[in-house]
C-alpha cells in the first residue's frame, strides 16, 4: 500500500457539502473511494469520475477530479468512452442500483464483459432514494414500498450473478460502514487490470427500515475470515449464488484479465490529433479509385 | 448514339446483385467515365427483389432518370419492376437456360446468354454476374479489359485464381454475345484520361471524420448509416483510434460523449429510431458543453416505417428534438462530397462552439455512389479548429480565487475553457444538472439565466463568425425561386437545365445548414414565387422558412419513399408556377 504517497484523499474532497440525509450510506461508500484513490497514487488530475442519477450519483459533486454527472442509467457507457479515448486516466463509475441494476441494467451486462478498465462502485441501498422510496432491483420481494404496497412479490436481482455471467473479471462487496475494509476492496478493484465491480451495501437511513447498518453489521460474512480462493470459479460462483449470508470481500478475480484497450490495442491519448488531416489522409481518398 | 448510358442489375436479394454492380461502376469510373448509382429496393412488389442502376456519362451526373438501356435481369420480376423504364433501344440480358420463361416485351432486344452454364465453364456457377457484365460490355461497347481492376479489387483477397477465374468469365460473356448475336444498339462508351474516385454519402461522412481527427466512433447498426461504422472500422485503428460497436443507441452516445469529454473528436452515427433513443443524451451533450458530432442519415419513418427508403423526415427532430431548450448545430449535406466537407465542418464547429452538431444526411445521399475528381477531396484543405482546448500553461488563467477551474465561464462569446483529463488544475465536474460556472449544480435564478444564456450566445457568436451560406445555380435573373435542402440538389440541377428547354427559368437556392442557417428574407422577397422541395409529407423546411421570411411558399413534397427524379420535378416545378399563389 502507497501510503506515502503525496496525494492525500482529502484532495479528492470538493468544497461542497454533501446534502445526503445525515447517516446515509453514501459519505461512507464515498470516503473509502477517495481513500482508495490516494492509496494507488491517483490524483484529481488523472482521474474521471462518471456519476449516474440518484442520491448516489451526487457523489461527483461532493468529489474532486474531472467527472461528469450524466443521465439515469448511462454512467457505464460514458466511463467507457472516457476509457478508450484516454487509457492513461484513472477512470470511475459509481451511482445506484436503480441506476445500474434497472434502467442502466444492459449496459453493466455489456461494460462487464468488455472488462474495460475501470472500477464500478454501486452504492446499493437496496432501495430508490432520490425519488422517494420506490423498490429498487435489489429490493427484498417483501419489501412494501410506496409502489409496491404488498411488496414485489419478484424475486431482487443477484448483481454480483449478473457479474459473474457475463464474464467479469472482478466481482466483490462490501459495506460502507466498514470504513477500513471497504477501502481496502476499492483499492484492489482500482488495482484490477479490467472491470473492477464492487457492490457496496449503503444503507438508505431515510427510506429503508430492513437494510440497515445493523443489520448489515450483523449479518455480514467477511471473506477474508473464510477459507475462500477469489481465483477459484467454483469457489466464487458458491458464495455468490449463496443467497441465505450477506458476504463481504472478493468473491472472484480472475488472474488472466487482460482488458478491452490492451486487447484491441486501444493504447494512444486519442486527444491529440494533427492541425490537418493525417499525413497519409491522401489514402483514403486513394482507396476509392 | 446515346451517350449517357443508364444501366441496371436486378435479382433477388442474396444474388450479388450490390457487388456486382458496384464491379460495373468501379469499371467505368476507371475508364474515366462519370458514373452515379442507385439502389432500388422496390416497394410496388414486396419481397426480395433488389437492384443496382447505374447511370453513366462522359459529363458529371448526378441524378436518376426514368430511363433504362441495358438490364441485366436475373429473375422476371427485374424485367417487371422496370418496364416502364425500358424502351426501343433498350436491351435485356438473361439467362434462358434457367427455369424461367422470361417474358420480354417485343421491341425491346433480348439477350439470351447461358450465364449460368459460361459460369460454370469458367470455373464456378457464382460468377454467373460477372459472365453478364461481359455481356454488357460487348452491348455497350465498352472494353472488357475494364473490368480487370475491379475485379481485381473485389476478389483479390481471395486469390490469383478466384480473379483470373472472373476474368474469364466476363470474356466468356463478352465472346458469347459477340458469336451469337449480330446487335448494334447504337451504343460506344467513350472512355478518357480522368482517374475518378467512386464512393457513396455514408462513405464520405467516414472519410470526413478521419480526415478532422475523429479518433473514436461507437454506434449501433441500423440502415442506412450502419455503413458510416463499417467504413471507419479497420480504418480509424490506422490513425489510433477506435470504434466499438455499442449495445444499443444510448449506449452509442454516452460513449461517444464520454471520449468527447476524454479530449479525443468523437463521433456517432444512426437513423431516425437511433435518433430518438439519443434524444436524452443530447440535451447532457448541450448543457455539459461536450464537443460532439452526431451523424443522423434519414430513412422513411415514423417509427420503423421503410427502413431501405428515401425520406427527409428529421429536420424537426434534429431541430427541435429533445426536452427543454437545446442549443445545437445542424448541418445538412447536400451532395455526396459535401457529406466529406460538412462533416470536417461539423468537428471544428463541435469543438469551437463545445456543442452536439448534428449532420443530418439522407438515405439518397448515404447508399448512392458517384464519381469525383480525386482533388475534391483535397486533405491539404482539411483544417482542424480546436476552438478554446487549453495548452497545459494557460489552465491557471481560468481558475478562481479558490483555484476552482471556471469550466463553464460565463463569457462574453459564450465559449468557455475547456481542459481535459490529464491537465493540472483542470479538474472539474460537469452535468445535466443546471451549474454554475464550476459545473456544480444550482437553482439559483440568476445563474440559471447566465448559463442559459451563456449557451444560447454561442449560437450568436457562430452566426455572425462562421459564413452560413448557401449555393445557388440556375438562371439567377428568374422571377421564380426554388429551395432545397438534402439531397435534392442533383436533380434539381437537371430539372432546372430541362425547365430552360422549356423556357421556364427558375433560380435555385440548395441549403446545407439546418441550424444556424441563411437568412433568405430578401431572396424571398424578390421573388414572385418560391416553392420548397423535400422528400417530406408536411414540409418541415418549409415551414421553417415561412417563420424565418414571413412569406408564404409554395411546396412540392415526395415521400413515397424513393429519391426525386429531374424530369418529374422539372414537371411539378412548372405546375407548381402555374398554381395561384398562397395567401400572405
Ligand atoms: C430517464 C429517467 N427516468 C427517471 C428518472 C428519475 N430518477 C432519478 S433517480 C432515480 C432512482 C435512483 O435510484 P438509485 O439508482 O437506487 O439511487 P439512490 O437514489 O437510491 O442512490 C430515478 C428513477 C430520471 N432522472 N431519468
Ligand atoms: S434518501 Fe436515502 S440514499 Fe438518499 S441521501 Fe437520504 S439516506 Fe441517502
Amino acid at each position: 500500500m502507497s501510503s506515502q504517497s503525496e496525494v492525500r484523499f482529502t484532495d479528492f474532497k470538493s468544497d461542497k457539502q454533501p446534502t445526503w440525509c445525515p447517516g446515509c450510506g453514501d459519505f461512507g461508500t464515498m470516503n473509502g473511494m477517495m481513500k482508495a484513490l490516494a492509496n494507488t497514487g491517483n490524483d484529481p488530475d488523472n482521474t474521471f469520475l462518471v456519476a449516474g442519477i440518484g442520491c448516489s450519483g451526487k457523489i461527483g459533486t461532493y468529489m474532486h477530479s474531472y467527472a461528469i454527472h450524466g443521465v439515469h442509467g448511462r454512467a457505464l457507457p460514458v466511463a467507457t468512452g472516457v476509457k478508450m479515448a484516454r487509457p492513461d486516466i484513472e477512470v470511475m463509475a459509481a451511482g445506484g442500483d436503480g441506476d445500474g441494476y434497472s434502467i442502466g441494467a444492459g449496459h453493466f451486462v455489456h461494460a462487464t464483459r468488455r472488462n474495460v478498465d475501470m472500477t464500478y462502485v454501486v452504492m446499493d441501498n437496496r432501495i430508490y432514494g432520490l425519488t422517494k422510496g420506490q423498490a429498487s432491483p435489489t429490493s427484498r420481494s417483501d419489501f412494501e414500498t410506496s409502489t409496491t404496497p404488498e411488496g414485489s412479490q419478484q424475486p431482487p436481482v443477484n448483481p454480483l450473478a449478473l457479474a459473474l455471467a457475463s464474464g467479469a473479471t472482478f466481482i466483490a462487496q462490501s459495506f460502507a460502514s466498514d470504513a477500513i475494509r471497504h477501502a481496502e476492496i476499492i483499492e484492489e478493484a482500482i488495482e484490477h487490470d479490467g472491470f473492477g465491480f464492487v457492490n457496496v451495501f449503503s444503507p438508505c437511513v431515510t427510506f429503508n427500515d430492513v437494510d440497515t447498518y445493523d443489520y448489515f453489521r450483523d449479518s455480514l460474512v467477511d471473506l477474508k475470515e473464510e477459507d475462500h480462493d477469489r481465483h477459484d470459479y467454483e469457489a466464487a460462483k458458491g458464495v455468490i449464488l449463496d443467497t441465505d449470508k450477506e458476504y463481504q470481500g472478493v468473491m472472484y478475480q480472475n488472474e488472466n484479465s487482460i482488458p478491452y484497450h490492451e486487447q484491441h490495442g486501444v493504447t494512444e491519448n486519442m486527444a491529440e490529433i494533427p492541425d490537418g488531416a493525417p499525413e497519409n489522409a491522401t489514402d483514403l481518398v486513394r482507396e476509392f479509385y | 448514339m446515346t451517350e449517357d448510358l443508364n444501366w441496371a442489375i436486378g435479382g433477388e436479394a442474396g444474388d450479388g446483385i450490390d457487388s456486382t454492380g458496384k464491379i460495373f461502376a468501379q469499371a467505368l469510373s476507371r475508364a474515366g467515365r462519370h458514373v452515379f448509382t442507385s439502389k432500388d429496393f422496390a416497394s410496388r412488389i414486396r419481397g426480395g427483389y433488389t437492384a443496382y442502376k447505374i447511370r453513366t456519362s462522359t459529363d458529371r451526373v448526378q441524378s436518376v432518370v426514368d430511363r433504362l438501356d441495358i438490364l441485366v435481369a436475373l429473375t422476371q420480376r427485374t424485367i417487371d419492376e422496370n418496364l416502364d423504364e425500358l424502351h426501343e433501344g433498350s436491351a435485356v440480358i438473361y439467362d434462358g437456360e434457367r427455369s424461367w420463361d422470361a417474358e420480354i416485351p417485343d421491341e425491346i432486344t433480348a439477350v439470351d446468354v447461358p450465364l449460368k452454364s459460361l459460369a460454370e465453364e469458367a470455373g464456378g456457377a457464382i460468377m454467373l454476374n460477372v459472365v453478364a457484365l461481359g455481356a454488357a460490355c460487348e452491348l455497350t461497347g465498352f472494353d472488357v479489359a475494364y473490368l480487370d481492376e475491379a475485379l481485381e479489387k473485389r476478389f483479390g483477397g481471395k486469390g490469383s485464381k478466384i480473379v483470373d477465374n472472373n476474368k474469364d468469365a466476363a470474356r466468356k460473356g463478352r465472346d458469347y454475345v459477340q458469336e451469337n448475336y449480330d446487335l448494334d444498339l447504337g451504343y460506344a462508351l467513350e472512355t478518357t484520361d480522368e482517374d475518378y474516385v467512386l464512393l457513396n454519402g455514408d462513405e464520405a461522412i467516414g472519410m470526413g471524420a478521419l480526415a478532422a481527427g475523429c479518433r473514436f466512433y461507437a454506434g449501433y447498426p441500423i440502415t442506412p448509416a450502419t455503413n458510416v461504422m463499417e467504413y471507419l472500422i479497420g480504418r480509424i485503428e490506422q490513425y489510433g483510434g477506435h470504434v466499438v460497436q455499442a449495445e444499443d443507441e444510448l449506449s452509442a452516445i454516452n460513449m461517444a460523449l464520454g471520449a468527447a469529454r476524454g479530449g479525443a473528436r468523437s463521433m456517432t452515427a444512426t437513423s431516425g429510431p437511433g435518433i430518438d433513443l439519443m434524444a436524452e443524451t443530447f440535451g447532457l451533450v448541450a448543457t455539459s458543453e461536450t464537443p460532439l458530432v452526431i451523424v443522423d442519415v434519414m430513412r422513411s419513418g415514423p417509427s420503423t416505417g421503410m427502413p431501405t427508403k428515401q425520406e427527409q423526415g428529421d429536420l424537426n427532430m434534429t431541430l427541435y428534438g429533445g426536452h427543454g431548450e437545446i442549443p445545437r448545430f445542424v448541418v445538412a449535406p447536400t451532395t455526396i462530397d459535401e457529406c466529406f466537407w460538412k462533416t470536417v465542418e461539423a468537428f471544428n464547429y463541435a469543438e469551437k462552439y463545445q456543442t452536439p452538431v448534428y449532420v443530418v444526411a439522407d438515405l439518397a445521399l448515404a447508399v448512392t455512389e458517384q464519381t469525383f475528381t480525386p482533388e475534391t477531396f483535397d486533405m491539404d484543405a482539411v483544417e482542424i479548429d480546436r476552438g478554446n482546448l487549453l495548452e497545459d500553461d494557460q489552465v491557471a488563467e481560468w481558475l478562481d480565487d479558490q483555484g476552482r477551474f471556471r469550466a463553464h465561464a460565463a463569457t462574453e462569446d459564450g465559449i468557455s475553457p475547456r481542459a481535459i483529463p490529464g491537465m493540472t488544475d483542470g479538474a472539474h465536474m460537469s452535468t445535466g444538472l443546471e451549474h454554475d460556472e464550476l459545473g456544480r449544480r444550482t437553482e439559483d435564478t440568476e445563474v440559471r439565466v447566465e448559463q442559459v444564456d451563456k449557451r444560447n450566445r454561442k449560437v450568436e457568436t457562430a452566426k455572425a463568425e462562421e459564413a452560413w451560406d448557401y449555393r445557388e445555380f440556375g438562371d439567377e435573373d428568374a422571377d421564380d425561386l426554388v429551395v432545397s435542402w438534402g439531397s435534392n440538389e442533383g436533380a434539381l440541377r437537371e430539372a432546372v437545365a430541362l425547365l430552360e428547354d422549356d423556357d421556364v427559368p427558375v433560380r435555385v437556392i440548395s441549403v446545407p445548414y439546418i441550424f444556424p442557417r441563411p437568412d433568405l428574407s430578401e431572396e424571398f422577397e424578390a421573388a414572385d414565387d418560391v416553392i420548397v422541395v423535400e422528400c417530406n409529407a408536411t414540409g418541415q423546411f418549409a415551414d421553417v422558412l415561412e417563420h424565418d421570411t414571413l412569406q408564404r411558399v409554395k411546396r412540392i413534397n415526395k415521400y413515397t419513399g424513393v429519391r426525386f427524379k429531374a424530369d418529374e420535378l422539372a414537371e411539378e416545378i412548372t405546375a407548381k408556377l402555374k398554381e395561384e399563389v398562397p395567401a400572405q
